[in-house]
């Protein structure tokens, strides 16, 4: 179950608002509106950035339009996600404009608050402690520190072929260590 | 601009009930069967034997069939509606059933006469039965790609495939009702290919229509 205290509280709001509660629809709406500028202008290019209040307001607009599709059992941070995801790449493809961050190496529309990133930190070099010093080095710089394999690799002197094979055969390693049997 | 936005969403607000999705999906589903059932029973006539033909396998199988296939299509057409929404399972429930299909009509063919074997696979209707299927499940097609419009599928053509699915099981059903064919090579073949081709014609309306 979801413990996160931005998707528990918004959840809630959510919930409301789809039982007719419009003045907590309207803080919910302007709230995600927030979450949803910064996500769409982290996006987009500089010259583009003035694209991402469009955005957000198609987004909202399609939150309120289709707010039939959310699964009242299921994560609101995950599907307001889902769509504003669907929303930028729907129109960058119209617009055929460049993204600063490729699509498929998104960071969610909801950022975590700093307590919990220290924490989470912490149990990272835990959990990496387990791999070689080299293997959880490169993990750390592509999926932590947003390098690319190639950037990771030339810090460790390693071709880009080992490097990949190398992160993937840590990441199976933590899997099988942390995931605690089928998910 | 945006806060002038919110307000007005937020004074459109009506209550959405927790299965609001379903209904409007089945709200959209169920007329257009009607619809095609009475094409089927005023245009095409019920088969003429349709008193006694529950009293056949037969009839069972292929009302089963249609009806699971139109069941899978269906589940995976309300999970694909939802945004980021992804489902295997009736896909490959799907496969399984057509596989159980095509074993029984093996061995019915093994059981068979000689000569009989032929009606059992082409039958007198092969030719026809699947643009008939197709011709039955175009109003259901329609109204269940029209409901999908309304929500919020992130692949399209895939939601069209299923919503094609939904479509051509439950046209195939009410099919069913018309047809006297008794061969279970016939039902795999012939009625799997109208199914499909209408699973097909969905895929490529969902890829056109369903942007949103």
């Amino acid at each position: 179950m979801q413990t996160d205290p931005t998707e528990l509280r918004l959840r809630g709001l959510m919930l409301a608002a789809l039982d007719g509660d419009a003045a907590t629809y309207r803080s919910l709406l302007a709230e995600l509106g927030r979450h949803l500028r910064r996500y769409f202008t982290r996006r987009l290019t500089p010259a583009y950035a003035f694209h991402a209040e469009d955005l957000v307001q198609e987004t909202l607009l399609a939150i309120h339009t289709r707010r039939m599709t959310y699964d009242r059992d299921r994560p609101l941070t995950a599907w307001v996600y889902a769509i504003a995801h669907h929303k930028l790449v729907d129109h960058v493809r119209r617009q055929s404009i460049r993204l600063t961050v490729p699509l498929d190496d998104d960071t969610p529309v909801f950022a975590h608050d700093e307590t919990g990133d220290a924490v989470a930190r912490r149990d990272l070099d835990t959990v990496l402690d387990a791999v070689p010093a080299r293997t959880s080095d490169l993990i750390r710089r592509t999926k932590v520190d947003g390098q690319s394999v190639a950037e990771a690799a030339a810090a460790n002197n390693m071709s880009e072929t080992a490097a990949k094979v190398s992160i993937h055969r840590g990441l199976k390693a933590l899997a099988a260590r942390f995931a605690g049997g089928a998910k | 601009m945006t806060d002038e936005l919110i307000a007005r969403l937020a004074s459109d607000l009506r209550p959405v009930p927790r299965h609001a999705m379903r209904r409007l999906v089945l709200f959209a589903w169920f007329p257009a069967l009607l619809v095609s059932a009475g094409l089927m029973w005023f245009w095409l006539g019920p088969r003429a034997d349709l008193a006694t033909a529950p009293g056949t396998m037969m009839f069972w199988t292929k009302f089963s069939y249609t009806a699971a296939l139109a069941a899978f299509g269906g589940v995976a057409t309300l999970a694909l509606a939802r945004p980021g929404g992804r489902i295997r399972w009736p896909w490959l429930a799907a496969l399984v059933l057509l596989a159980v299909v095509v074993v029984g009509a093996f061995w019915q063919l093994a059981l068979a006469e000689p000569d009989g074997m032929m009606p059992l696979i082409t039958g007198s209707s092969s030719l026809v039965c699947p643009w008939y299927i197709v011709a039955l499940s175009l109003p259901i097609l329609a109204a269940t790609l029209g409901a999908l419009r309304r929500l919020a599928p992130t692949r399209p053509t895939l939601a069209g495939f299923a919503a094609g699915l939904f479509s051509g099981g439950t046209g195939a059903w009410v099919y069913a009702f018309h047809c006297g064919e008794n061969g279970m090579m016939f039902l795999a073949l012939w009625y799997t290919l109208g199914i499909l081709i209408v699973a097909a014609l969905g895929a490529v309306l969902g890829r056109l229509v369903l942007r949103w």
